[in-house]
C-alpha cells in the first residue's frame, strides 16, 4: 500500500498522483485521469485515506484531517497536492 | 432458560477510578479529555495530529500490585485485575473451593498488550538490541487479562478472551451471560480492558484519520472523529437463583444478546448489519421494540458511524425510534476499543439502577442524518425498564446487549 517513490523527476505532479491512485485501486494507469470520478474508480473513504497516505510519503507533504472532507474527486486530489507541493517547507512534514 | 443478573461492577477509566466516581461523572457529564501524554516514565512527548485523549491519569501500578507482580503485567491486564477486584468486592461473592472450580472468566480486548510489544520492538528496531524482553510474549497476549484474573481469584473454570475489535467486551459479556443462562456456570466474571496509548498504535490511528483533531462530539453535525480512551470494566454475572440463594441484590438483568456480521466492508459500517444485531437482542429478550427506553450508542463521533447507527436504530425500532433516548458516553470516556462494551454496559446498568440517562457531551448542532434524542450535554431522569447497549466493530462484527432494571 505504501508507495515508494518510483517516478522519474520528469513526471509532473499530476502524473505521479494518477499513478499512485491507479496503484492503490489496482487499475491500469491509463484508466485514471484527472476527470475520473471516485465512483468510476471505486474509491471509497478508506481508499481515499490510503491514497492520501501514499501521496504524503511520495511528496513529503502533510495533509491535515480537515482537508480530507474536501476531497471528492481526482481533480481535488491533483489540485490539493499541487498546492501543498508548492507550499512545501524545505524541512518537510513532522517526523512520524 | 435461567436468568443472568449482574451483581457486581468494577470500572477504571478517564472519568472514574472506581464505580462511584464513574457514576458521578456520568451524572454530571464530566469530560474525560486531557492533553495527550506519554505515560512511560521519562518517555519523550508525543506529537500527534490529535492532542487530547481519555487517558487514565496518575496511575501507578505499584499502588495496586507489588512491584514484581506489576512487572509481569501489561497496563491493560493491570486494568482488568483492578476492575475485577472491585466487581468481585461489590458483588459480595465469597470464593469457596466449589465456586472457584465452576466459575468462569471471559474478557474482551482489541489490541492486548501492544504497548509492551511496541516498547520491545523499539528496543530491537531503533536501539539495535538483539531481542525484546523475555516477558514480551506473555504480556502482549490478548488473554493476559483473563489469565491474571484467574490467578488473582483462583478461578479454575472456563476462561478465555474474545477479540472482535471494538465489540470485544460486548461479545464477552453476551457469551458470559449465555454461559449462565444455559446452566454451564453459576458465576462468570466478564468484561474487557484496553491500554490504548503507545506511540506506534497511536500513529496507526492517526494514519486512519478517524480521531478528532479537536473535540469528540457524537451525533453532532460538526463532529469530526473519535477520542481514544483506555480503561476497563468487569461485571460479576450470575444466575438469578445463585444470587438470591446467597442474599445478593442484583443490579440489573442481562435479558438478551444479539450478534450479527455485516459481511460488507472492513471499515464502513452497515445499518442493516447493526440493526440485525439490535433486533436479535430484542428477540432474545422476548421484547417488542417499544419496550426499550434507552440506547447506549456505539456513538464513536465519526461522520460515518453516527449516521449509520442512527439509520440502524430507525430500522430496528421503526415508529418507536423518535421516542428513544440515545446517548454516547464515549463523548466523556473516549473510545476504549476492547473495553468499550464493558464500560458502556456498566454505564447502562447504572442508568437503569439509578434512574438517570447519561448525556452525550459536546453536542452542539443537530444533523439531519442524526435525528434522534441524543440526551445532549446534560443527564436527565428516567424510569424505563429496558435499555440496550450497542457495540459495532471494524470488520463489521456487531454485538448488542439488552439490559433490564430489577426492583
Amino acid at each position: 500500500m505504501a508507495s515508494q517513490p518510483t517516478q522519474t523527476r520528469e513526471d509532473s505532479v499530476a502524473e505521479r498522483v494518477l499513478k499512485i491512485i491507479a496503484d492503490n485501486q489496482k487499475k491500469d494507469v491509463s484508466l485514471v485521469t484527472v476527470e475520473s470520478s471516485f465512483e468510476e474508480l471505486n474509491i471509497d473513504s478508506m481508499d481515499a485515506v490510503n491514497i492520501v497516505f501514499a501521496l504524503e510519503n511520495e511528496f513529503n507533504i502533510n495533509v491535515p484531517d480537515e482537508e480530507m472532507k474536501n476531497i471528492r474527486s481526482v481533480r481535488d486530489i491533483v489540485e490539493g497536492v499541487g498546492k501543498l507541493v508548492a507550499e512545501r517547507p524545505t524541512d518537510g512534514p513532522k517526523a512520524a | 432458560m435461567r436468568r443472568a443478573v449482574v451483581t457486581g461492577i468494577g470500572v477504571l477509566c478517564a472519568i472514574g477510578r472506581n464505580l462511584a466516581e464513574f457514576r458521578e461523572s456520568l451524572r454530571i457529564g464530566r469530560d474525560g479529555a486531557s492533553p495527550l501524554h506519554n505515560p512511560e516514565p521519562g518517555g519523550a512527548p508525543w506529537n500527534m495530529r490529535f492532542t487530547v485523549a481519555g487517558q487514565v491519569r496518575e496511575f501507578n501500578a505499584t499502588d495496586h500490585f507489588d512491584p514484581k507482580a506489576a512487572d509481569m503485567l501489561d497496563r491493560f491486564a493491570q486494568f482488568a485485575v483492578i476492575a475485577g477486584r472491585e466487581a468481585v468486592r461489590n458483588s459480595g461473592i465469597e470464593w469457596t473451593p466449589e465456586l472457584r472450580e465452576s466459575a468462569a472468566i471471559v474478557t474482551g480486548s482489541c489490541i492486548g498488550g501492544q504497548s509492551t510489544e511496541d516498547k520491545g520492538f523499539v528496543e530491537v528496531y531503533r536501539r539495535g538490541r538483539p531481542r525484546p524482553h523475555p516477558m514480551t510474549i506473555p504480556k502482549t497476549m490478548a488473554n493476559a487479562g483473563a489469565s491474571a484474573l484467574a490467578m488473582e481469584f483462583g478461578v479454575t473454570g472456563p476462561s478465555f478472551t474474545v477479540a472482535t475489535a471494538c465489540a470485544s467486551s460486548n461479545h464477552a459479556i453476551g457469551i458470559a451471560s449465555n454461559m449462565v443462562r444455559s446452566g454451564m456456570c453459576d458465576v462468570v466474571l466478564a468484561g474487557g480492558s484496553e491500554a490504548t496509548f503507545s506511540e506506534g498504535v497511536l500513529l496507526a490511528w492517526e494514519a486512519m484519520r478517524v480521531v478528532s483533531p479537536t473535540v469528540c462530539r457524537p451525533f453532532s453535525k460538526d463532529r469530526n472523529g473519535m477520542m481514544l480512551g483506555e480503561g476497563a470494566a468487569m461485571l460479576v454475572i450470575e444466575s438469578l437463583q445463585h444470587a438470591q440463594a446467597r442474599g445478593a441484590r442484583p443490579l440489573a438483568e442481562i435479558a438478551g444478546f444479539g450478534m450479527s456480521s455485516d459481511a460488507h466492508h472492513v471499515t464502513q459500517p452497515s445499518a442493516e448489519g447493526a440493526s440485525r444485531a439490535i433486533a436479535r437482542a430484542l428477540a432474545d429478550a422476548q421484547l417488542p421494540p417499544h419496550a426499550i427506553g434507552y440506547v447506549n450508542a456505539h456513538g464513536t463521533g465519526t461522520t460515518v458511524n453516527d449516521a449509520t447507527e442512527t439509520r440502524a436504530i430507525h430500522l430496528a425500532f421503526g415508529d418507536h425510534a423518535p421516542r428513544l433516548a440515545v446517548s454516547s458516553t464515549k463523548s466523556m470516556h473516549g473510545h476504549t476499543l476492547g473495553a468499550a462494551g464493558a464500560i458502556e454496559s456498566a454505564a447502562t446498568i447504572l442508568s437503569l439502577r439509578d434512574s438517570f440517562l447519561p448525556p452525550t457531551i459536546h453536542y452542539s448542532e443537530p444533523d439531519p442524518e442524526c435525528d434522534l434524542d441524543y440526551v445532549p450535554n446534560e443527564s436527565r431522569g428516567w424510569d424505563g425498564e429496558y435499555a440496550i447497549s450497542n457495540s459495532f466493530a471494524f470488520g463489521g462484527l456487531n454485538a448488542v446487549l439488552a439490559l433490564r432494571r430489577l426492583p
